[in-house]
């Protein structure tokens, strides 16, 4: 039996799992912050005695994350914050490393730590952020947090800390396997002076739905054809034991 | 079986949610006190198919691997609890609470829960309740010959009694606040109650220590916006719709496999 029937399958196989990373994103299509996976087809060229770089096996590829913004919706909550152009706010996640993200719903605890809607303490200067028992809470677009404390007066207005927000290249950036994005390697990231955040907004996600659903038809239709090589494969071989036969 | 069948599940489960979610605010629009619910999502974990860097040969290495995201799912359904307009109705009774805070009542079974619902009533006993029949804490008892009732910005109730000379104080209303009034747990009938996250209630006097004041003769609306819950609808209707299209792509390509492979 001729061998292109397993290229054909790898094609296949490779395309469902194209086919997942489509779905995924699709799922998160209104999840705040979320940022696309980008995967690609490559191929692999099998080597060895006879094959002569005939044969080439496709591969699907994580090509990382796509860090394009998201739109930005208004909530009118005082605790939603969204990043406007580049950037990240860093929370502690849960291994006690930092983390980045781009989805600013947050929250204050019943400890008064501020965190995002995941639980993960945001990151201030000196670790994470706790806010005192406020009347009301103001996030400037530094990301400096100032509170007018319970039972003062509008003329007091204390500053509690400001959210550590930084900015590296996206070229540092990977996505773990818990889903949050950290700096690949190397010294932890100085804080950035020009993140600007927006109060009372909140970021979607980036997931493009067209080009997402485009996708999802392509791989649907390159699955088949990988079917269509699989059964030219069967047939081929059965002309061939057909030619062999003695009748 | 293929992947992506089951990703696109969490995410028809998660816009499902989402649904109820603003169903219920959307049926609570003109429940007084009423503060809407938010789904929050997340994307769940993701699996390494392939791992970057990883030897493709003894001398070539895998130039970036393959992690696989397995979906969505909503981690919360927190309450907001932005201010909800104040609706002036000129009964006596109505208190609206203007900033934090929350009314006292106490359950049947003798444990305490919260409400902004100041719509109140008095019962067969002269006790200060809520539409729903619980008591007001700290107990208010309204004498049965009161001519009117007046309720202060403090709190302070007082009553008009034929022949008495002026009005007479018969309690004040206090109110409670939480560090997280969003970790509060809400059972229904307007009520919610004190979890771990919500943090243990502070009791104060209206007005004082960052407790907003209250207004009588007003109710507090519920501070769902309906635009921009429909606007919400037809987002999540259409992501719903986006994630059953995926489903049925997946279960096509492998209809295409079954129906023409191993003939």
């Amino acid at each position: 039996m001729d061998r292109f029937l397993y290229v054909a399958m790898t094609g296949a196989r490779e395309t469902q799992l194209a086919q997942a990373v489509t779905a995924n994103n699709l799922a998160n299509a209104s999840t705040p912050g979320f940022r696309a996976t980008l995967a690609a087809a490559s191929h692999v060229a099998l080597e060895g005695p006879g094959h002569a770089a005939a044969r080439a096996y496709a591969v699907t590829e994580g090509r990382g994350v796509d860090f394009s913004p998201g739109p930005l919706t208004s909530t009118g909550r005082d605790l939603d914050v969204a990043i406007d152009g580049s950037g990240w706010i860093a929370v502690q996640a849960a291994d006690g490393g930092e983390a980045f993200t781009r989805a600013g719903d947050l929250r204050v605890d019943s400890l008064g730590l501020l965190t995002n809607g995941r639980g993960q303490p945001v990151m201030g200067n000196g670790g994470p952020i706790s806010v005192p028992p406020y009347e009301s809470l103001e996030i400037g677009s530094d990301g400096t947090i100032s509170i007018r404390p319970l039972g003062q007066d509008a003329a007091v207005l204390a500053e509690v800390d400001r959210i550590r927000l930084v900015d590296p290249p996206a070229t540092d950036l990977t996505r773990g396997e818990d889903g949050q994005i950290r700096l690949a390697a190397g010294a932890p990231e100085p804080p950035a002076a020009l993140v600007t955040l927006r109060g009372g907004m909140l970021e979607g996600s980036n997931v493009s739905v067209v080009q997402s659903m485009v996708e999802m038809i392509e791989h649907a239709r390159s699955f088949e054809l990988q079917i269509k090589m699989m059964t030219t494969a069967q047939e081929n071989d059965r002309s061939s034991s057909d030619l062999l036969r003695l009748s | 079986m293929n992947e992506a069948l089951w990703i696109a599940k969490t995410g028809l489960d998660a816009q499902q949610t989402r649904m109820s979610v603003i169903s219920n605010n959307l049926a609570n629009a003109n429940t007084t006190g009423f503060k809407k619910g938010r789904a929050v999502f997340e994307d769940l974990i993701y699996q390494t198919v392939r791992q970057p860097g990883a030897q493709a040969s003894q001398d070539t290495q895998l130039p970036s691997g393959l992690m696989l995201g397995t979906g969505v799912r909503v981690v919360a359904t927190e309450k907001l609890f932005t201010q909800g307009n104040l609706v002036q109705t000129d009964n006596a009774l109505d208190v609206a609470i203007q900033g934090r805070g929350f009314f006292q009542v106490l359950l049947p079974d003798g444990s305490s829960a919260y409400t902004r619902e100041g719509a109140f009533q008095v019962s067969r006993d002269g006790q200060l309740v809520t539409a729903g029949g619980y008591e007001v804490q700290p107990g208010i008892t309204i004498p049965d010959n009161a001519q009117s009732v007046s309720i202060g910005e403090d709190g302070t109730v007082s009553v008009v009694v034929p022949g008495g000379a002026g009005s007479t104080e018969v309690g004040a209303i206090q109110l409670a606040d939480f560090v997280n009034p969003g970790g509060l747990q809400a059972i229904g009938r307007n009520l919610l109650t004190e979890t771990a996250a919500s943090g243990a209630p502070q009791v104060g006097s209206p007005g004082l220590t960052g407790l907003g004041s209250l207004i009588q003769g007003a109710l507090e609306s519920s501070n769902v916006n309906t635009v921009e819950e429909l606007v919400n609808m037809i987002e999540t209707q259409r992501a719903y719709e986006i994630n059953s299209k995926a489903i049925s792509t997946a279960d096509q390509m492998l209809q295409y496999a079954n129906n023409n492979l191993g003939r």
